[in-house]
């Protein structure tokens, strides 16, 4: 286990630090005084290592990130999980723009609200499958562009907009599971709007106890449905953009 | 020799900035130590070509008077651009803009200040009645697009521009901001990517008193500069930048449009979006989006406006550029970067990042008034 002081450290610094000590064993971190500095955890492997961050890291949090964990007690800033194949992000406050770019693989778990463009162009293949959570509520575009794997919006918070606009926008792969309905007005003539079944239930619940127990909540709480399911109806939305059907 | 002029023939400036911004809501004024190291977090979003600060309140003791910051390429420059400033205002004072020499901004223009009013009897009476606000922008059109070498870069009352080709945090240093005094700071850390970065493409760009930082690129920059000429704005610094300072003079000073609406004007709702209003907004929004379509911005954005009576942030209209506001107090921080912000206020009691294209606006208290009710209420 190793501490570590990020105050006014430089992102070079502190991602060279935490480099070195993987190399020489070391599995557990903490980060302290962490303020904006980009790119922890960048490229790292390693399903064993846990990074635990004190304080607002900077943006592309874990990017990159093959197999560790991190531990965000605070808010995060954009771009988190930018590219990530594999690991986990556990994020207590909110998280900013564009989570999870182009995702995939590994968990991101958000307790609070998320925003703009969250899951763009994430992406699955066979048994790797990306999940995002988000407690809270998130901004407009979410899933824009998605490929592939699986984003799950709760809105624990009660809050009156649960999303943007615009959703699903270019949605040609993946799921998107909800827990409360959203005025049908915001989505993307892309996608179609289902009510989750069995099947579907029991791939999220594994997710949601574990979503539940990182964030003290009630897991039944979480689970009780009924759970929203957003696919897109094509695999192909634009193969007709620039070419008449008849062609 | 350094050269002021921006010779280059580019059509628009890009950049992918950092941004900051302070206000007191009381107008209790503090140094700039604070917006320093707020922009100072976000070092790595510029490149060293640019970085800037706007500061409201710094000059109590001139505050009638218009304060211009002037840069020049040499005396010659300097001693012509005096002569019109003679001719045309009196000048209650003059002197240098005191400044620290630092190894990291060792190369800069004369950087001069003038505290001075438009004459009554000034040389163009005789062919127009301009008002003082209207002489004072036409002065500054006029210098920075006829006077070879010399560049005026704030020319508002109480408030002051201080720029250059620097990180903001040596700017700021340059400049001995320290020593300064404002109730509202904004700030700017440039990566120009379209154009070289020189000393007047810096941020913030203002006129009269109204100053504007900026990340992002207004891809509309053609059809505004365009619009902008028909109403005697000349766009002498071939930055995208200067269009958002003349549209929002145009609006607000010569149209009377509330800042509100203003900003409604440079991220207008989607007509879509309209369609769903109540008939009397839709009716609004409908009539501003005809008569100022030229005036909306398009292409990513966030800026932060400074205006005597308060700060304004906003978005373009599918937010493609990052902005995070929190407050404490009668504190409130406006940045690129949440981090930035907790750099000089650990705890903020909200942090919160506005929608697309609908402007933070903070106002200031007017405590004056606020007395002269509270002395009501005792008599």
């Amino acid at each position: 286990m190793i501490t570590i002081d990020a105050k006014d450290m430089h992102y070079k610094e502190l991602n060279k630090i935490i480099r070195e000590n993987i190399a020489s064993g070391i599995k557990n971190f903490f980060l302290e005084n962490v303020n904006g500095q980009y790119y922890i955890g960048d490229g790292i492997k390693g399903d064993d290592i846990t990074i635990t961050v004190n304080g607002v890291p900077g943006n592309d949090l874990g990017v990159f990130m093959d197999g560790p964990s991190i531990i965000v007690n605070n808010n995060v800033q954009d771009n988190v999980g930018n590219t990530m194949n594999a690991g986990k992000i556990t994020i207590k406050g909110d998280a900013g723009d564009v989570v999870g770019y182009g995702m995939r693989g590994g968990r991101i778990y958000i307790r609070g609200n998320a925003g703009y463009r969250i899951g763009i162009h994430m992406k699955g293949y066979n048994t790797q499958i990306p999940v995002i959570i988000i407690g809270g509520k998130v901004g407009s575009f979410f899933g824009e562009y998605m490929a592939g794997g699986v984003m799950v919006l709760l809105g624990l918070n009660n809050s009156e907009e649960l999303a943007g606009e615009y959703f699903g926008v270019g949605m040609h792969g993946g799921t998107i599971y909800l827990k409360k309905k959203i005025d049908f007005s915001k989505y993307s003539k892309e996608v179609e709007f289902l009510e989750a079944n069995d099947e579907d239930m029991i791939f999220l619940k594994k997710y949601l106890i574990e979503y539940a127990n990182d964030f003290n909540l009630q897991a039944e709480d979480l689970i009780n449905g009924p759970f929203y399911k957003i696919v897109p109806s094509s695999a192909r939305p634009y193969a007709h953009l620039y070419t008449s059907s008849a062609l | 020799m350094l050269r002021l002029k921006n010779n280059f023939s580019i059509e628009h400036d890009t950049a992918g900035c950092g941004l900051c911004g302070i206000i007191n809501i009381r107008k209790i004024r503090t140094n700039g130590e604070d917006i320093k190291k707020a922009i100072a977090l976000e070092h790595d979003r510029g490149n060293g070509l640019g970085g800037g600060f706007a500061v409201y309140g710094c000059y109590p003791e001139y505050a009638d008077l218009y304060a211009f910051h002037v840069m020049y390429d040499d005396l010659a420059a300097k001693h012509d651009t005096e002569e019109y400033f003679k001719n045309n205002f009196i000048i209650e004072k003059q002197e240098s803009i005191p400044v620290f020499k630092t190894s990291k901004i060792n190369d800069h223009p004369i950087l001069h200040r003038y505290f001075m009013k438009p004459k009554s009897d000034r040389e163009d009476r005789l062919l127009h009645d301009l008002g003082d606000d209207d002489f004072v922008v036409s002065s500054v059109m006029l210098i920075n697009s006829e006077y070879d070498g010399a560049y005026v870069f704030s020319s508002g009352k109480n408030m002051g521009a201080f720029k250059g080709v620097g990180y903001p945090e040596d700017i700021a240093d340059f400049y001995m901001l320290d020593n300064v005094e404002g109730y509202m700071w904004t700030a700017h850390n440039r990566f120009p990517t379209n154009t070289p970065g020189w000393w007047g493409g810096a941020h913030p760009f203002t006129l009269l008193d109204w100053s504007i930082v900026h990340n992002g690129e207004i891809s509309s920059y053609g059809i505004n500069k365009r619009y902008l000429e028909m109403f005697k704005y000349n766009l002498a610094l071939k930055t995208d930048t200067e269009v958002i300072a003349y549209i929002l003079d145009l609006l607000i000073r010569k149209h009377r449009l509330p800042v509100e609406l203003a900003m409604n004007v440079l991220a207008a709702p989607f007509y879509h979006t309209i369609e769903k209003m109540e008939p009397k907004q839709k009716e609004l929004y409908n009539a501003l989006r005809q008569i100022y379509g030229s005036a909306l911005l398009n292409g990513p954005f966030a800026i932060i406006f400074g205006y005597p009576d308060g700060m304004i942030a906003l978005n373009d209209r599918i937010k493609l550029r990052p902005l995070v506001a929190g407050t404490k107090g009668d504190f409130t921080y406006i940045a690129s970067e949440e981090s930035s912000i907790r750099e000089v206020c650990s705890s903020p009691d909200i942090v919160w990042s506005p929608k697309a294209g609908e402007p933070i606006i903070i106002k200031t208290i007017n405590t004056e008034n606020i007395s002269q009710k509270q002395r009501l209420i005792i008599s």
